[in-house]
C-alpha cells in the first residue's frame, strides 16, 4: 500500500450529494485492515458502514460525529504508524487543496432521474445510469421495494456497466394494474421494459421477489437472461417471513414500520433511514398500490409459504449464476441456496442479513 | 294537471293526516308526554299538499322549523314521524333531530330546520345536483314570512337566477313571524323582490288547495322545463302559536276562532268538492276516520316505544372518524 | 420525481378526482373568474390560481362561478353533497365564515347527526389563512379551532404540497364534510409530488422528526417552522420531535401522547389566536393524560390574544417565530426536573 492512504465521504446513491459520519468504530492510533468497518456513514436514506479501503493505521480522524461534508471530502487519514506527523499533515492539506480546486473547477453531473416508459401493461418506471454502449444489468427489486432499492449497488454498477433498475407492476412509479401477480406475469413487464429500452438481452440481477422475477423471465425468454446475479431470492425454497410480510402490508405509521423494514437487515439495531421508512410509506399511499401488494403477497406468499418454485430453472449449465445470500437472512433462510446445480455461484455473506446489496455493495458489485 | 278523483282522494287524506297529527301533537305536548319545542302546522295544510302532489321522490323539499306537515305531504312514514317527535327509537330520525330537524333523505325531504331561512341555500345545491345529474328534478324551499327576510333567502334566489337552477321559493305568510306581524316586517311585497331576482313570483291564496295546486305546477313544469327558479307567495293562516305554549298574546281575542271558522283550507276544500259533486261526504268522512284512527295508533305506539340506548348518544356524528 | 408547488398539488388533486368521479365539482367566487365579462374566460382561475385551468377541462357544467354570496353558494354546497354530488367550494378566506358560518355548523356540520345517521354530506370547503400578507385583521386569521369545534367536520391543515394533494383527494373521497385549509404563503412552497392520485389518511399525525428532548407540535405553516427550530436546536444537541397532526378534527392524540411519554416535554406551536386554540386544547389533553410523564411545563408558541396586525413591523411580531419556537423548547430544557411525587 502507498505510505499514506485517504478515507473519504462515499457516494451512496446516485444523488447523494453529502453524508453524515454518524460514529467511528476505530480511534486514532487503532490498527486497521482493508474491509474492517470503521465508520457508520449517514444519508436521509440510509445509514450504512464504512469499509477501509486499505490496511495502516488510523492517523488522523477529521471529522467528528454527527458532522456533515460533501462527497469526496477526506474524513480521516491512514498511514504507516512510522510515517512522520509532518508528512501526514502535509497529506492532508495537499488533498483538501486539490478536492477544492477539482470542486470549484467541475461543476457536479447531473444525477440521471427516474422516467416511466410505456409498455402494453402500462408504464413502468425506470432509472438507467452508466454507458449506454456498456454491457447491460437489469436491476430486479423485492417485495413492497422499488428501484431505490439499488441506491448503493447501481452507482458502483454503472461505472462499467449500462444498468437499467426497473420497478415492478405495483411498485414504485409504475402501473398499479397487474398483468398477473406470479413471478411469469411480472416477468412479463420486466421483458416489455428492456424492450422499450432497446435491451435485448442482459444480466439480470434479482433481490427475493425480484429474483423469482429474474428467474420466470429466464424460463420465458431464456435467450434474454444472459446471467443471473440472484440476491436471498424467492423461488428457491417453501419457508418465507410471513409476518415480515403481513407487517409490511398493514403498517401505516412510520414507526410501525420501520420496525417491520428492519428485519431485512442482519443487525436487528439497524437504525432504518426516516427517508427510505417515507417513501415506502408514500409508495403505499398511492391509489391501488395497496391492493396490488395485497394480491402479489397472496399469489406468492400466501400463509407465509412459498407458492411458487423456480430451482428447476437454475439447471442450464450455459448460464452463469451467482446466488447471494446473508446468513442472517431473516426473511427467506439462507438454507435455500443448499443443494443448488455445480455451475451455481453460491456466496453466503456471514454478516449480512436478506438485503445484501445494501449490506454488501461492494463486494456484490465485484461479482457481477 | 287535472285532478282526477284519485288525486282528490289522496289530497284529501294527506291534509286530514296533518291535521289530525298535529292536534294529536297538540294535545299530547299539552299533556308533557312531548320534549323539546314543536311549532305546529294546522291551518297551513293546503300550501304543502298543494306543493307536494306535484313531486316524486327524484325531488327535494327543504322545510322551516314549522315542518311536520311538508314530512307528512312529501310521504315521509307518519309513525316513526310521531315516534321521533317522542324522542323515541324507531323515530324517523332515531331520536336525535326531534321536531325541528324531522327529515328522511330517501323520501327527498332534507329537514325541518331550525334555523330560519335555512332552507334557500340547500335547495340550491339540491337544484343543483338535480341539474348536474340531469335527474329532471326540482328542488323546493319553504320558507315562512319570517325566513323571507333573511340575507339567506336573498341570496338563495339570486344564486338560483344566476345558476338558472329547478328551484322553487314557497314563502308560507301565515301572517307571523313568531309574535310580529308579516304587515309590519315584510316590506314591500315578497311577489315584486321575486321580480326583482328575474323571477317570476305569484300571490296564492292558501286557503284554496285548488289555487296553490295550480300555482305550483306551473313553477314546477317551468323548472322542469329548465327555465329557471319561481317564487308563490302563499297567504295562509296559523291555527296554533308560533310553539306549542304560546299564550298567543299579540293576536286579537277571537282571531284563530274567526280564522278556523272563515279559513280553514279543509272546510274550503270539502266544501268545494261536494258542492261541484266530485267527492261525496261519506268518502270524505271514511277518510277522515281511517286518518284519525291512524294518528291514534301512531300516538300509541310512539308512547309505548323504547327510549334509545345511551349509546346511541355516539353514533351516527360522522361516517368515519 | 417532479418538484411541485402547494399550488399545483391542489390544482393536481383536484383535476384527477375530477377526471376520476363525475360528482365532482368546484364552486367559489372567481374559480375561474371573468363570467360574464368581455375578456377572457378562467381569467383568475380562483383568487390566487389554484384552479386555473380546471374550466378548460371541465366546461361550466362543473366549474361553477358564483357571485359574492356565500352563504348562498356554502349553502348550495351542503345541499349538493347531501343529494348526490361532491362539491368543493371555495370559501376564498376563511374570515368570510362570518357571512355563512350557518350553512357549515348548522346544517352540513348536523345533518347525519340530525337525521339519524341517513344523511351523508361529502362536501369540502377549501379556505385560506393565515397571517404574513400583510392582509390585516379581516384577511389573515387562523380559524380552524372554531370548525374543530364543532362535531360533525373534519379538518385537514396540509403542512407542505406533499401533504396537500394527498390530503385534499383523502377530502374529496371522504363521506364526511371537510374544511381544508390552506396557508395563503405557502402557495409558492415546492416539493416532490407524485404525479399519481394517493391519498393521505385523516386523524394520523406524522412524524417529520423523532428526538429524545423535546415534542414539538405545530399546526399548519408553523411545521415548516418548527422542523427549522429543530434543525438548528440539533446543533446545540437538544434533540426534538416535530410532529404535525395533518388534521386537527379527528385529532392524533394518542401519537401526540405517545411522543409525550417519550420525551417528557412538550411545546406546540400555533398560528391561531391563543385563547382557545388548538395549542390549548392539545397542552389540556396532555396535561389530562400525560401529567406523570412531563419532566417540564408545557409551552405554548401562539400569538398574542390581538387581531391580525396591519404594519409589516407589527405583523412580524405577530407571527410566531423559528426564534420564539427555539427559545420555547429552549425554557423547558432549561426548567428543573420536576420531582416524582
Amino acid at each position: 500500500m502507498p505510505d499514506i492512504a485517504p478515507l473519504t465521504m462515499p457516494k451512496l446513491g446516485l444523488s447523494m450529494t453529502e453524508g453524515q459520519v454518524a460514529a467511528w468504530h476505530k480511534a486514532d492510533g487503532d490498527k486497521i485492515t482493508a474491509g474492517e468497518e470503521i465508520a457508520d456513514i449517514e444519508t436521509p436514506k440510509i445509514t450504512t458502514a464504512l469499509e477501509s479501503p486499505a490496511s495502516g493505521t488510523l492517523r488522523r480522524r477529521l471529522v467528528g460525529p454527527g458532522e456533515t461534508v460533501s462527497v469526496g471530502a477526506l474524513i480521516g487519514v491512514l498511514a504507516d504508524p512510522v510515517t512522520p506527523d509532518t508528512e501526514v499533515e502535509a497529506f492532508i492539506e495537499e488533498w483538501r487543496a486539490r478536492f477544492a480546486a477539482e470542486k470549484a473547477a467541475e461543476p457536479e453531473a447531473a444525477a440521471p432521474e427516474q422516467e416511466r416508459v410505456a409498455t402494453p401493461y402500462g408504464p413502468i418506471q425506470v432509472l438507467e445510469a452508466g454507458p449506454a454502449a456498456a454491457p447491460p444489468v437489469v436491476l430486479i427489486h423485492g417485495f413492497g421495494s422499488d428501484y431505490q432499492s439499488f441506491l448503493l449497488l447501481q452507482p458502483l454498477l454503472a461505472s462499467r456497466l449500462r444498468t437499467l433498475a426497473v420497478d415492478l407492476p405495483g411498485h414504485g412509479g409504475s402501473t398499479k394494474e397487474l398483468p398477473g401477480a406470479d413471478p411469469a406475469s411480472l416477468a412479463k413487464a420486466v421483458a416489455a421494459a428492456m424492450s422499450a429500452r432497446g435491451i435485448q438481452a442482459a444480466h439480470l440481477v434479482g433481490h427475493s421477489l425480484g429474483a423469482a422475477v429474474a428467474l420466470a423471465l429466464a424460463e420465458q425468454e431464456p435467450a434474454r437472461a444472459l446471467a443471473l446475479t440472484l440476491v436471498s431470492p424467492a423461488g428457491l425454497g417453501p419457508e418465507i417471513n410471513g409476518e415480515f410480510i403481513a407487517g409490511f402490508l398493514s403498517a401505516r405509521r412510520p414507526r410501525a414500520l420501520a420496525s417491520v423494514l428492519a428485519m431485512l437487515f442482519a443487525d436487528e439495531q439497524a437504525p432504518v433511514g426516516h427517508e427510505m421508512v417515507e417513501a415506502v410509506l408514500r409508495a403505499k399511499r398511492l391509489d391501488g398500490a395497496e391492493a396490488a401488494l395485497s394480491a402479489i403477497a397472496a399469489a406468492n406468499f400466501p400463509e407465509g409459504r412459498q407458492a411458487h418454485s423456480l430451482r428447476h430453472v437454475l439447471a442450464d449449465p450455459a448460464r452463469p449464476v451467482n446466488v447471494v445470500w446473508g446468513r442472517h437472512d431473516r426473511i427467506i433462510p439462507a438454507s435455500h441456496a443448499a443443494g443448488l446445480p455445480p455451475h451455481v455461484k453460491v456466496t453466503i455473506y456471514e454478516d449480512a442479513g436478506h438485503v445484501a446489496h445494501m449490506e454488501k455493495p461492494d463486494h456484490l458489485a465485484r461479482l457481477i | 294537471m287535472q285532478l282526477n278523483r284519485d288525486d282528490l282522494l289522496r289530497a284529501w287524506r294527506e291534509m286530514r293526516t296533518i291535521r289530525a297529527f298535529e292536534e294529536h301533537v297538540h294535545t299530547e305536548f299539552a299533556a308533557g308526554g312531548i320534549p323539546g319545542f314543536v311549532h305546529l302546522y294546522a291551518g297551513e295544510e293546503a300550501s304543502a299538499v298543494g306543493v307536494c302532489m306535484h313531486l316524486s321522490d327524484r325531488d327535494v323539499i327543504a322545510s322551516t322549523h314549522r315542518g311536520h306537515g311538508h314530512c307528512i305531504a312529501k310521504g315521509c312514514d307518519v309513525k316513526a314521524m310521531m315516534r321521533e317527535i317522542f324522542g323515541r327509537a324507531g323515530g324517523l330520525c332515531a331520536g336525535k333531530g326531534g321536531s325541528m330537524h324531522i327529515a328522511d333523505i330517501s323520501r327527498g325531504m332534507l329537514g325541518a330546520n331550525g334555523i330560519v331561512g335555512g332552507a334557500p341555500p340547500l335547495v340550491c345545491g339540491a337544484a343543483l345536483t338535480a341539474k348536474v345529474r340531469g335527474t329532471g328534478g326540482v328542488a323546493i324551499a319553504f320558507c315562512g314570512d319570517g325566513g323571507a327576510n333573511q340575507g339567506t333567502t336573498a341570496e338563495g334566489m339570486n344564486l338560483a337566477s344566476v345558476w338558472k337552477l329547478p328551484a322553487i321559493f314557497v314563502i308560507e305568510d301565515n301572517g307571523y313571524a313568531e309574535s310580529t306581524a308579516s304587515a309590519w316586517s315584510l316590506a314591500g311585497d315578497p311577489v315584486k323582490r321575486a321580480e326583482g331576482y328575474g323571477m317570476p313570483g305569484t300571490r296564492v291564496d292558501g286557503r284554496d288547495f285548488f289555487a296553490v295546486h295550480e300555482a305550483a305546477g306551473e313553477a314546477i313544469e317551468r323548472a322542469r322545463k329548465g327555465e329557471g327558479p319561481s317564487l308563490l307567495h302563499v297567504k295562509l293562516e296559523r291555527f296554533f302559536g308560533h310553539f306549542e305554549g304560546d299564550a298567543m298574546t299579540y293576536r286579537a281575542a277571537d282571531e284563530v276562532a274567526r280564522l278556523r271558522a272563515e279559513r280553514d283550507c279543509l272546510a274550503s276544500f270539502r266544501r268545494r268538492v261536494t258542492e261541484a259533486g266530485l267527492l261525496d261526504g261519506a268518502a270524505l268522512d271514511a277518510i277522515d276516520r281511517e286518518a284519525a284512527a291512524l294518528i291514534d295508533e301512531a300516538v300509541s305506539e310512539a308512547k309505548a316505544a323504547a327510549f334509545p340506548r345511551p349509546a346511541e348518544l355516539l353514533t351516527d356524528v360522522y361516517v368515519s372518524y | 420525481m417532479p418538484k411541485k408547488s402547494f399550488r399545483q398539488a391542489v390544482n393536481e388533486a383536484l383535476r384527477q378526482e375530477m377526471e376520476r368521479d363525475p360528482s365532482v365539482v368546484v364552486m367559489g367566487e372567481d374559480i375561474a373568474g371573468g363570467m360574464g365579462a368581455p375578456g377572457e374566460d378562467d381569467a383568475w382561475g380562483g383568487p390566487l390560481g389554484v384552479t386555473k385551468g380546471l374550466l378548460a377541462q371541465f366546461g361550466r357544467g362543473r366549474v361553477l362561478d358564483t357571485p359574492i354570496s356565500e352563504s348562498a353558494f356554502i349553502g348550495a354546497a351542503a345541499g349538493a353533497a347531501a343529494t348526490g354530488l361532491r362539491p368543493v367550494a371555495d370559501l376564498m378566506f376563511v374570515d368570510f365564515m362570518g357571512v355563512c358560518f350557518d350553512q357549515i355548523f348548522n346544517q352540513a356540520a348536523k345533518f347525519r347527526y340530525m337525521f339519524g345517521g341517513k344523511a351523508k354530506t361529502p362536501m369540502v370547503i377549501r379556505t385560506m389563512y393565515g397571517a404574513g400578507f400583510r392582509a390585516a385583521s379581516q384577511h389573515s386569521q387562523c380559524l380552524y379551532p372554531v370548525f374543530t369545534h364543532i362535531p360533525g367536520l373534519k379538518v385537514a391543515i396540509p403542512s407542505s404540497p406533499y401533504e396537500a394533494k394527498g390530503l385534499m383527494i383523502q377530502a374529496i373521497r371522504d363521506d364526511d364534510p371537510v374544511i381544508f385549509f390552506e396557508h395563503k404563503a405557502m402557495y409558492d412552497d415546492e416539493e416532490e409530488v407524485p404525479d399519481e392520485a394517493y391519498t393521505i389518511p385523516f386523524g394520523e399525525a406524522n412524524f417529520l422528526r423523532e428526538g429524545e428532548d423535546v415534542t414539538i407540535v405545530a399546526i399548519g405553516r408553523m411545521v415548516k417552522f418548527a422542523r427549522e427550530a429543530a434543525d438548528q436546536l440539533a446543533r446545540e444537541k437538544i434533540d426534538c420531535t416535530v410532529l404535525d397532526p395533518r388534521t386537527t378534527s379527528p385529532l392524533d392524540i394518542g401519537s401526540i401522547l405517545e411522543s409525550v411519554r417519550e420525551t417528557g416535554r412538550l411545546v406546540v406551536v400555533d398560528e391561531a389566536n391563543p385563547r382557545c386554540n388548538m395549542a390549548t386544547d392539545i397542552s389540556a389533553q396532555a396535561a389530562e393524560q400525560a401529567f406523570d410523564a412531563l419532566k417540564a411545563p408545557i409551552r405554548m408558541v401562539s400569538p398574542p390574544h390581538v387581531p391580525v396586525p396591519f404594519s409589516p413591523a407589527l405583523e412580524d411580531e405577530f407571527i410566531p417565530s423559528v426564534e420564539k419556537i427555539g427559545a420555547a423548547v429552549r425554557s423547558v430544557m432549561a426548567a428543573p426536573a420536576r420531582r416524582a411525587a
